[in-house]
């Protein structure tokens, strides 16, 4: 069997399905209900459990890269606490005692009623996600006791793994057993979904959208995975396991070859130097992208430090994240953006109102000038970290000139705060924009001399010129950033910031599309920012186009 | 038995990392600890119950303390509360 959905990350695979949240406590609880049970026996499993499942978060918080942030540590911190809460296994507990039940169906039911509680707390988001928290803590158990062992973790993968899995959130990630991972099949999301984001950056294969990918394959079967194409198969015949045991050793091969030519200058034949970066969503990247021949970063994406957690992270916390990823790159440009969420995140500390347009609302440098506070802190710590290597500061959703002249006043008040504290700072970091709104780029000339650079963020730019909402999987074909219309946005981006003498980038992922390159180098663009697993692909574009 | 009412101020409330600090520093006395946010109340051994008080910043809490080391454990939950639980 063989399905089409969307190519999210680049490579070939074959592996067996690993079934991601197999397990849920209320498929399997009611197994052992018919039957009268020995409740002490029933009491020392659901202990026993209980330590396991405790064993097993200690270990996934000691497997949390120290780089990654604390954030998953949190989380799953948390798990620890409900685990052992009197109201989740004091109730089971106190369940089977007196009502001879499994430890299984007490397990069920004390995290159903529990769960339910918070999952009703509408008016707070933070709080209605805990029920999530307490059900992982459930399906954990309900898996120990089952002796399914670790069908609910992702920490220990059998080799080859291919994961399927509705969607994968941060903390699913965090925990992703990294040498056991060959692919990842996601039924939801497309190429600007975690999942996709973070495949890229460990140059996993993996496609999105296959709807129905769950319910048709089961755990062991074999799957193959193009990331290339987004293709799908499930138990395929021989000839077609040979055929891409083929693929996948000629897509090694091509990628050996690939990354030999790193260090061949990133010029086009005609001449002209280009700047290839990467796009990364912390330090902990920038070794890869490195050695995938980054001579920069075009875009750090800061957002991921807010995800999950239930304070933003403080002045202290930033500076070193950012002084560290600055020292990493030495004196390579390390473009920051300025942090670029909105109402379609769910952030509880920052009340956020619910919109019905999330994508046109209070998002982004939108939402950082009514929360100066939010945004002083990222600033103080970019200007701080500055000292340390080449930080740009990028500000994204910018759709005027008074967005940048409001951004820069924020940068010059949290320059005297630093002064006046004697703190030390670099007062040059140069700043920039994302063009992403169509209004930015018709009025780009009337920009550029505002800015020391244009970086141009094309998924935006085309959800918001084609009026195509890029989740929207059912419009997927309309997404299309070939149309004229983009094109000629971009193309007079690239000229406007010519005619002002700044540079040009781009960071979406057009610029690693490789039907895209050579008209983007014909418009002149001078910087090309990709995702970690296409930069020595992008290199070979550039350095064959003319 | 003692208590002591008391000005929740960090941003937040009392959401999971507060909520396991007040856990842990429960847990280190002997005495029965009680917190109550208007009409709810909770026992600091579960955070579950704690989370389910919908503590939010500037909300007034009451703190029961009951057992032989009851002023040493209000005292230490108290300073907790007072130091907004360590964020910035």
């Amino acid at each position: 069997m063989d399905m089409q959905g969307i190519p999210v990350s680049a490579g070939i695979a074959i592996g067996k399905a690993f079934l991601y949240e197999s397990v849920t406590p209320a498929s399997s609880g009611s197994k052992r209900t018919a039957l009268p049970v020995d409740s002490e026996t029933e009491r020392n499993r659901l202990e026993r459990a209980v330590a396991e499942a405790e064993r097993q978060l200690t270990e996934l918080i000691g497997r949390i890269p120290a780089a990654d942030g604390k954030q998953e540590a949190d989380i799953l911190n948390t798990q620890k606490y409900l685990l052992k809460d009197p109201e989740i296994t004091g109730a089971a507990d106190k369940a089977i005692k007196e009502r001879y039940i499994s430890a299984e169906q007490a397990v069920t039911e004390a995290v159903k009623e529990t769960a339910a509680v918070f999952s009703e707390m509408d008016d707070d988001p933070y709080l209605k996600e805990r029920s999530g928290d307490i059900e992982d803590i459930g399906r954990r158990l309900i898996s120990i006791l089952t002796g399914s062992g670790g069908a609910c973790s992702l920490a220990e993968l059998p080799p080859d793994s291919v994961v399927i899995a509705e969607t994968l959130g941060p903390s699913d990630t965090a925990q992703l057993d990294r040498t056991h991972a060959a692919a990842i099949i996601t039924e939801h999301g497309g190429p600007t979904s975690h999942a996709a984001i973070l495949a890229r950056t460990m140059e996993l294969p993996a496609v999105a959208g296959l709807q129905r990918i769950s319910s048709l394959a089961s755990d062991g079967d074999t799957i193959i995975v193009d990331g290339c194409t987004g293709r799908v198969f499930v138990n395929p015949e021989a000839s077609v396991v040979e055929e891409y045991m083929r693929k996948a050793a000629a897509y090694a091969e091509r990628k050996r070859e690939l990354r030999k030519n790193i260090h061949v200058p990133c010029r086009t034949k005609s001449g002209k130097n280009i700047l290839l970066a990467a796009n990364i969503g912390s330090p902990a990247d920038i070794d890869r992208a490195l050695e995938n021949g980054a001579e920069g970063v075009g875009l750090f994406r800061t957002e991921f430090l807010y995800l999950d957690r239930s304070a933003p992270p403080g002045e202290e916390e930033q500076y070193r994240i950012y002084r560290t990823a600055a020292e990493k790159m030495g004196t390579r440009p390390l473009v920051v953006r300025t942090l670029d969420i909105g109402g379609d995140k769910e952030i509880p500390y920052l009340h956020l109102p619910k919109e019905d347009n999330p994508f046109l609302g209070t998002r982004a440098i939108r939402l950082c000038f009514i929360q100066p506070e939010l945004f002083k802190t990222q600033l103080r710590a970019l200007l701080r970290a500055a000292v340390y290597g080449n930080i740009k500061i990028m500000f994204p959703m910018v759709s005027s000139a008074d967005d940048i002249l409001t951004a820069k006043r924020f940068i010059a008040e949290c320059a005297q705060e630093l002064t006046a504290e004697n703190k030390q700072y670099n007062a040059d970091a140069e700043t920039g924009i994302m063009i992403e709104i169509p209004a930015a780029a018709i009025i780009a000339e009337e920009l550029a001399p505002l800015c020391s650079f244009f970086s141009i963020g094309t998924n935006d730019l085309t959800q918001y010129t084609l009026a195509v909402d890029r989740t929207n999987e059912s419009l997927a074909s309309l997404y299309n950033p070939f149309h004229p219309a983009v094109l000629a946005l971009i193309r007079r981006t690239i000229e406007a910031a010519h005619k002002a003498g700044i540079p040009c980038a781009m960071c979406g992922e057009f610029a690693g599309n490789p039907e895209a390159v050579p008209q983007l180098l014909k418009y002149g663009l001078d910087e090309f920012s990709v995702s970690v697993s296409v930069l020595p692909e992008t290199r070979r574009l550039i350095t064959e186009a003319d | 038995m003692i208590q002591q009412n008391i000005t929740v101020k960090n941003k937040i409330g009392i959401h999971s990392r507060p909520a396991a600090l007040l856990v842990d520093t429960a847990s280190r006395f002997k005495s029965k600890i009680t917190i109550r946010n208007g009409e709810r109340s909770a026992l600091t051994t579960s955070m579950v119950k704690l989370l389910a008080l919908r503590v939010k910043q500037d909300n007034e809490i009451t703190i029961t303390a009951e057992g032989e080391d009851e002023a040493e454990a209000l005292k230490a939950l108290s300073e907790l509360i007072e130091s907004k639980f360590g964020e910035e």
